[in-house]
């Protein structure tokens, strides 16, 4: 090696090494978990760093089975999930893991019928039967007695699911299994199932595609796919007996009707909510954080951070089409957030 | 799966039957190193196999111990009620692999034959550069195009066509969506042909001149010549060449999983969706939320790796038995 060269060597390795020191002087959180909330969660990591200069977020948009995968592992600070863990799941957790909403979101019914525009009227009796493979035909009375007027053909209805694992097919198998005993016993909730009838799309993107040029075809996609593409959608019948479009306030209305039944560690599946504005197919989505925080120095942050996310967070939700949390949601959280402490008991929350 | 293809070439071109023959005595340290280095090279190679073997196993025991055998001869695959069998993905994985064969073995052989016994001289490379680039798009490419593009034409002219022409077969039978096996055994078409086509052309091309000439100066036209000196002689690298498009074919994940409808099951007609090995690892690995779910999926993946290997070893044995048999009175 050239003496120059080696010059060359040394003053690299030292730049790298100072580079490395200011790093460490900004504290880095790492994440990893639900894809359905990574873009408002991006934008708060985005923003949060012009609140707290301090703080670094890395937040890895791998699905919401890997991020209850790397909490349980302490791999990361916090972890996220389109759905609650399972009681297996936080038993296998080493200490106790905390579920923190942060916003909502809504899964639409989608369709392709010519001549069908946006509104057309769906029972849960209809879904469940349409996604069992029993309701075959779009002018089955199933559909028909909640559409009088619309020209309904007597066509085969194709069924469009996601083909991956997700947290959209969670709430929305969530959603039949509590108003269809059949689709509870035969197929039940979870990120994939079993699918009864129909074809299997990838991603929102995949079933969006599908519908959009299937004729006849209906699928269930994010609120924000089925706008960002012109789709149709329906509205479905709430337990109160109305019909509810699908909007962000219609979802928010969804986690206030189980405002007063939200349990204290948030783990509850807002589908099918009562409440007369309520939209039935709505979930949240959660952070998940240890009650306990190892590292008091980044459990201080963190804390800090799910603040802000309570308050001024909130406020960047609907630009991206996520439902904001209802005030009695976010009110309950702040109570519960003064729980996190450090191993030895010390609060994280002033 | 590579050295299938390239191997055989070499065995043609019959070069490289080099012995470690007793002449070079003196231990070289140079020549003691570069055989020791390029052995540990070679090692590697291999322990890198074992090792994948031996950790998908690993990870997959739990799994294993629960299904036994019945994990590849049942088609339920049901993560609510933790019913798993791969037996629809090993289906599906060799049916869209050998429809994708059927289609692109002919393309390619003629094209290869047409690049090195027909085409002019000036047309052979722009035809070849082209062939060898369709090989170098990604795959995700050859998704969106199958979804915007190839599922409307199946759905809309191709299906109705082999319906209204074939559909006394059971194959061609049964609604058409547009996503299905067949047409993702035509995307996977399209993706081996650069692979099959390229090494066939060049193992054409390693026929020596002389086979040709002698056919010619016997009389045979210019079919005969390639049916009888030239492709015979070719014979074991073009088996190489398909086993290599082969590999190609059931390891494709992004294209196939974009075009064949997902769907756990299996059916006799190729309109309808299926699924394959690697498309369901794909799919659902991301939120396996327990942990008999991702040892499933490890053993799908353990699956799809001895499906390759017994695969490769058919290909081998064929190798084998055509270069051992009788190999025609062309062969020089």
């Amino acid at each position: 090696m050239k003496r120059n060269q080696l010059v060359g060597w040394s003053i690299g390795w030292a730049l790298t090494l100072a580079l490395a020191a200011g790093a460490q002087a900004q504290l880095q959180l790492n994440g990893a978990g639900a894809t359905f909330p990574y873009p408002i969660y991006s934008k708060w990591f985005d923003a949060y760093t012009r609140v707290d200069p301090s703080v670094r977020f890395n937040y890895q948009s791998i699905g919401s089975g890997g991020g209850i995968k790397q909490i349980t592992e302490q791999t990361v600070d916090f972890g996220a999930s389109d759905g609650p863990m399972s009681e297996e799941q936080m038993a296998a957790a080493p200490g106790h893991l905390m579920h923190f909403p942060t916003v909502m979101g809504a899964v639409v019914m989608t369709y392709n019928v010519a001549g069908v525009q946006t509104g057309l009227k769906l029972t849960p009796e209809a879904i469940a039967g349409i996604f069992l493979g029993d309701v075959t035909k779009w002018n089955d009375p199933q559909i028909t007695a909640a559409n009088p007027g619309v020209a309904l053909p007597n066509q085969d209805i194709i069924v469009v699911h996601r083909s991956d694992g997700s947290g959209t097919s969670y709430i929305f198998t969530d959603y039949l299994s509590k108003v269809s005993k059949t689709w509870k016993s035969r197929v039940g909730a979870g990120t994939s199932v079993s699918w009864p009838a129909g074809l299997g799309g990838k991603g929102n993107e995949g079933v969006t595609g599908l519908v959009k040029q299937t004729p006849n075809s209906i699928g269930y996609v994010e609120l924000i796919y089925a706008l960002s593409n012109e789709l149709p959608y329906a509205d479905v019948k709430n337990q109160g007996g109305s019909f509810v479009k699908p909007t962000l306030e219609s979802v928010t209305a969804a986690a206030a009707g189980y405002a007063d039944k939200m349990p204290e560690d948030f783990r509850i599946v807002i589908t099918n909510a009562p409440g007369a504005e309520a939209y039935p197919i709505s979930g949240m989505t959660w952070l998940l954080v240890y009650e306990k925080q190892k590292d008091a120095g980044k459990g201080k942050k963190l804390v800090e951070f799910l603040k802000w996310m309570l308050s001024d967070g909130q406020k960047l939700a609907a630009d991206l089409h996520y439902a904001p949390l209802p005030d009695a949601v976010v009110a309950k959280e702040r109570q519960v957030l003064q729980r996190v402490t450090t191993t030895d008991g010390q609060p994280l929350a002033k | 799966m590579a050295n299938v293809g390239t191997e055989s070439v070499q065995l043609n071109s019959a070069t490289s039957n080099v012995s470690w023959s007793p002449i070079h005595r003196q231990v070289n340290l140079g020549d003691w190193l570069f055989r020791g280095l390029t052995a540990l090279f070679a090692g590697c190679v291999i322990a890198l196999l074992v090792g994948i073997f031996a950790i998908l196993t690993w990870e997959s025991t739990d799994a294993i111990r629960r299904f036994g055998i019945g994990f590849l001869t049942s088609t339920k695959w049901d993560p609510v009620f933790k019913e798993f069998g791969a037996l629809a993905f090993i289906y599906g994985t060799l049916l869209s692999s050998a429809l994708a064969l059927l289609q692109a073995v002919p393309l390619s052989i003629g094209t290869a034959v047409f690049l090195s016994e027909i085409a002019p001289g000036w047309l052979r490379a722009p035809v070849s550069f082209l062939v060898e680039l369709l090989a170098t798009i990604p795959s995700v490419i050859y998704g969106l195009w199958g979804i915007f593009v190839l599922v409307p034409w199946m759905r809309s002219y191709i299906g109705p066509a082999l319906s209204s022409t074939l559909g006394f077969l059971p194959f061609f039978q049964g609604p058409n969506y547009g996503v299905s096996v067949l047409t993702a055994s035509i995307i996977l078409a399209i993706m081996t042909v650069p692979y099959i086509t390229s090494v066939t052309h060049e193992v054409l091309r390693a026929v020596p001149p002389m086979q040709r000439e002698a056919a010619l100066a016997l009389g045979a036209t210019k079919w005969e010549m390639i049916r009888l000196a030239v492709l015979p002689f070719g014979r074991t690298g073009i088996i190489g060449a398909i086993m290599l498009g082969l590999g190609r074919a059931i390891g494709e994940t992004m294209a196939v999983t974009m075009v064949i409808g997902n769907r756990a099951d299996i059916s006799a007609s190729f309109f309808a969706p299926g699924s394959t090995m690697a498309s369901v690892i794909a799919n659902e690995f991301n939120e396996a939320t327990y942990d008999l779910y991702v040892q499933v999926l490890v053993e799908v993946g353990l699956v799809l790796l001895l499906v390759t290997v017994v695969v490769n070893i058919l290909a081998r044995v064929l190798v084998w038995s055509v270069r051992t048999g009788p190999t025609g009175a062309a062969r020089a």
